[in-house]
């Protein structure tokens, strides 16, 4: 999971989740805090899910 | 050309080289300052009297990173409002996202405007294996200390590039391989190069390949999961997510190690509890709430109602910033050997 997308490309990240922020990548200060928990949630879970997906290469999971 | 005949030189910066701020100001929108500004005034000094540094460009390195595209149009905007020669990018050294935003401009003015681009990385920042094949970038010193001279050859090159002289081969101008070839007449046939540099090669003599294998990290993408919900997951970053007071003194750059630290008896980071050692980003929103980059509190909560099989009590931290890919391997290779003897099936790995 990292905000840097080309940069986990090119150190050879197979299963690749885009996150929110450098700072804070899992997060949005913004917002409030429930909701902010259920932005980082979504993303927990769209990571475990590209854990659960096969992938033939490098995939990004928008 | 400026009134008084010079080449008219645009120099782009991050917000620390353009003595904005530091971390907390990376996320400064693009701006433009007339004349050189912090190394400009090196680059100008080896540029002498025939081109002048008219304008740097100024933008936040997470400004760049957070929006790469839409950020690249706006200074490109910035840079062509300037009517200029060439762009000069950096030096980057070792710092990633600069780097990448060095790359990013220079390939969009290379392209976009057509005009000579010239950079300076260090040979292991993302940037240049991500911008090498598009744009020059000099290869520097991993830091600033190398600026001098980073600079000097990078105004050579830029001059050869401005002028349409032949530009000599990578190891004669100092910049990284740009995977280009051209036609050359050697003494000996190839039949005769290859069997020589073979019988160098079993003598155990040094022999230089005429063409380097490309050193692509790639790694066989593992299978999927199959039964979450029976899982071992662990969590593992390199944002520098520590107990608070960072316990083993993990370096806020350029680490030389990693950590690993009990998550027994916590469902939630706090400002209590975690801190980041990172030195390498604003800190005070992973301060305020480490969850932010390792999400202990959702997994915890994800464990809880069985979506997870059970978290690895252990998570695993260091700093990814400046860190050598070489040390970087080798302490993701030791958490990796810790993890398969744990029964980890699965590792979330957040990086900042």
């Amino acid at each position: 999971m990292c905000t840097v997308v080309p940069i986990s490309l090119t150190v050879g990240a197979n299963r690749i989740v885009p996150a929110v922020a450098i700072p804070h990548p899992l997060g949005n200060p913004e917002l409030p805090c429930d909701e902010e928990k259920l932005l980082r949630r979504a993303l927990v879970e769209k990571a475990l899910k590209a854990l659960q997906t096969e992938v033939e290469g490098q995939t990004i999971f928008e | 050309m400026t009134s008084n005949g010079k080449l008219r030189i645009v120099h782009y910066l991050n917000q620390f080289f353009g003595q904005i701020g530091g971390e907390e100001m990376a996320g400064t929108t693009p701006r433009v300052q007339p004349g050189p500004v912090g190394p400009g005034l090196a680059l100008q000094q080896a540029l002498g009297n025939s081109a002048e540094v008219v304008a740097t460009i100024i933008c936040g390195d997470n400004y760049v990173a957070d929006n790469l595209e839409q950020a690249s149009r706006e200074i490109l905007a910035l840079i062509s409002e300037q009517n200029a020669d060439a762009l000069v990018a950096g030096p980057a050294f070792n710092a990633g996202r600069y780097g990448v935003a060095c790359g990013i401009v220079g390939q969009a003015a290379a392209r976009e405007l057509g005009m000579p681009v010239i950079t300076g990385m260090y040979v292991e920042n993302p940037g240049a294996e991500l911008y090498r094949k598009d744009i020059y970038i000099i290869a520097t010193e991993d830091s600033a200390r190398g600026m001098k001279d980073a600079v000097g050859v990078m105004v050579k090159l830029l001059m050869k590039l401005i002028r349409q002289e032949k530009v000599g081969s990578p190891e004669e101008e100092g910049y990284l391989p740009r995977g280009i070839r051209f036609n050359s007449f050697a003494e000996e046939n190839g039949a005769k190069r290859a069997v020589n540099m073979l019988l160098a090669k079993l003598k155990g003599e040094p022999f230089t390949t005429e063409l380097p294998m490309p050193d692509f990290d790639r790694v066989t993408p593992n299978p999927p999961l199959e039964n979450l919900s029976k899982a071992k997951i662990a969590l593992v970053t390199s944002g520098g997510i520590v107990p608070k007071g960072n316990p083993d003194r993990i370096e806020s750059s350029s680490a030389s190690k990693y950590g690993k630290y009990s998550l027994e008896g916590l469902s939630d980071l706090t400002s209590e509890t975690h801190e980041t050692a990172h030195g390498g980003y604003d800190p005070v929103y992973a301060n305020q709430d480490p969850d932010r980059v390792l999400p202990l509190d959702v997994v915890r909560d994800l464990v809880k109602e069985g979506v997870i099989g059970e978290l690895h009590p252990y998570h695993y931290a260091t700093v990814g910033n400046g860190t050598s890919v070489a040390n970087a391997a080798k302490y993701g290779a030791a958490i990796a050997a810790d993890l398969k003897a744990a029964g980890v099936d699965a590792v979330i790995l957040t990086s900042t």
